[in-house]
């Protein structure tokens, strides 16, 4: 049995989904030979911490009832720093204004050698080949999977699955919020207010829907994917933006009067990066509604492979989390 | 450019060939030929739809070459524009001169706004167009699109284009 302990940094709906999933497929995992142990887990207000493992089950069930985790008052760093354990999961918002707590509890991993998982976008879209960077001078692995496209396996397919391939670019739906809101225009020809303010109400859109309308979770996104495949040091401010908010249920009808829907598409390619609402065929793979996210992607080799599937939730995201952790669990 | 002629071959043999040769002396690139034998003229020829793609510099030497062979030019006419794209505007369409937007497009000589459809739900609210522009070739598309870009920053105006469905040339 190789024994494999991890912390969890950040405690809502992402870092509850890992601990949910890890419990689900602890006895799948225990056929492969593989205990994942969590040692530490820390929220705003406190952390837990057990060398033997912490029990995840009655973990889920306090945060639950008293809406933390907090047992002690050690903070994120001290887990990371001073409680010995192999991989850190990163899953504190996103901020990405200077990219902290998630930039420092990065870093603090590098330093003290723990391979990182993340599924916050921050950090990476202004920070990248700096992390990239410390992650190699300390000899640990760096995976960001749940960062771009929730369950959809973008960096994967990419990486491993089209290994030697030259990317010549990236088209696709990476915000699920966008998608749903402009699905709705569509279907029922709600204004954007409207559809907006449904969507706020199930839960897809946040109170300040800012982020996601404006294009800034997209642009976030698409600089990740830009720096990771293309190997560019862009950040966000260099994707040139444009969002939802100005278009109208009529306009809608008018596309799909001729064939077309509008989406927010992101684009790399060219050393350009656009995030903006484009005309899609409604033939066309890219053509997804919903909440769904779709990436396509343009290479010499395998010519155009396009993947689709659900890029938000606890356990979707947890999914990408997973196999980041199983990745590391195999090649350290 | 692309040409499509109607030329009238003697009824003999030999004169297709004859027909044929001076496009591809002159770098066209036939793209289609309709060989109507049965159907005669009164003049008891018989007429040849060509459609090829030629340089415009050389079409008045084609036609010489064509007529000096012996082979009658009975029509010529010039396929313009065969790239086409189609963009929404949403904003102050009106209001901000959607006669001028598209007289931006149809002044440069390449490129035509060749069909617009409006909708204007109240005066208070913003309107919406969805526009298909015409141009003689992708290079001069792209152009067009620049052009319609810029006034439409110009004008407040959100402009969506389509996806680059070509982007295997990016």
């Amino acid at each position: 049995m190789k024994t494999i302990r991890l912390s969890i940094i950040g405690f809502g709906a992402v870092g509850q989904g890992v601990a949910r999933t890890i419990l689900s497929k602890k006895e799948i995992l225990h056929k492969q030979g593989i205990d994942l142990r969590v040692i530490g887990i820390s929220d705003s207000k406190g952390s837990e911490i057990n060398v033997d493992g912490i029990d995840l089950k009655s973990a889920l069930a306090r945060k639950k009832q008293k809406g933390t985790i907090a047992k002690g008052n050690e903070g994120a760093l001290d887990i990371i720093r001073d409680v010995e354990h192999e991989i850190v999961v990163e899953a504190t918002p996103t901020n990405i204004k200077d990219g902290e707590p998630g930039l420092s509890n990065m870093l603090g991993a590098f330093d003290s050698g723990k391979h990182v998982i993340t599924s916050n976008k921050g950090p990476l879209a202004l920070y990248f080949s700096q992390l990239k960077e410390s992650a190699e001078d300390n000899g640990v692995i760096f995976r960001y999977e749940a960062t771009v496209g929730g369950a959809v396996p973008i960096f994967n397919l990419i990486h491993e699955s089209l290994a030697g391939n030259r990317v010549m670019g990236i088209e696709g739906i990476l915000n699920g919020t966008t998608n749903y809101i402009l699905t709705r225009m569509a279907e029922e020809r709600l204004t954007y207010e409207l559809a907006l303010k449904e969507a706020q109400e199930l839960g897809i859109a946040e109170t300040d829907p800012t982020y996601d309308v404006e294009g800034i979770d997209s642009a976030c996104k698409l600089v990740i994917l830009a720096n990771s495949v293309f190997g560019q040091a862009a950040t966000y401010r260099d994707v040139e933006v444009t969002g939802i908010t100005k278009i109208t249920p009529e306009a809608l009808e008018l596309a799909s009067k001729n064939n077309y829907v509008v989406k927010l598409i992101c684009e790399a390619g060219n050393g350009t990066l656009t995030v903006a609402p484009r005309l899609v065929p409604k033939k066309h793979p890219l053509a997804v509604g919903g909440t769904l996210n779709v990436a396509s992607i343009l290479t010499d080799l395998a010519g155009r492979i396009t993947i689709s599937g659900k890029g938000a939730g606890s356990i979707e995201t947890a999914s990408s989390i997973l196999s980041d952790i199983l990745y590391i669990v195999r090649n350290s | 450019m692309i040409v499509s002629m109607t030329l009238e071959l003697k009824d003999i043999p030999g004169q297709l060939v004859l027909a044929l040769a001076p496009i591809s002396e002159l770098h066209g690139n036939i793209m289609s030929v309709v060989h109507q034998h049965e159907e005669k003229t009164p003049r008891g020829t018989i007429p040849v739809q060509i459609r090829f793609e030629i340089d415009q510099g050389v079409l008045d030497e084609l036609i010489k070459r064509l007529e000096n062979s012996g082979v009658g030019v009975a029509r010529v006419g010039e396929e313009r524009l065969r790239s086409s794209v189609s963009v929404i505007l949403i904003g102050h369409i009106i209001h901000s001169d959607i006669g001028d937007t598209i007289d931006k497009i149809d002044s440069t000589g390449f490129a035509e706004v060749v069909d617009l459809s409006l909708s204007m739900p109240a005066i208070e609210r913003t309107s919406s167009a969805y526009l298909v522009i015409n141009a003689v070739g992708e290079r001069e598309l792209k152009k067009s699109l620049e052009i319609l870009r810029e006034v439409a920053a110009k004008k407040e105006l959100l402009m969506i284009e389509p996806i680059r469905l070509n982007s295997e040339v990016v």
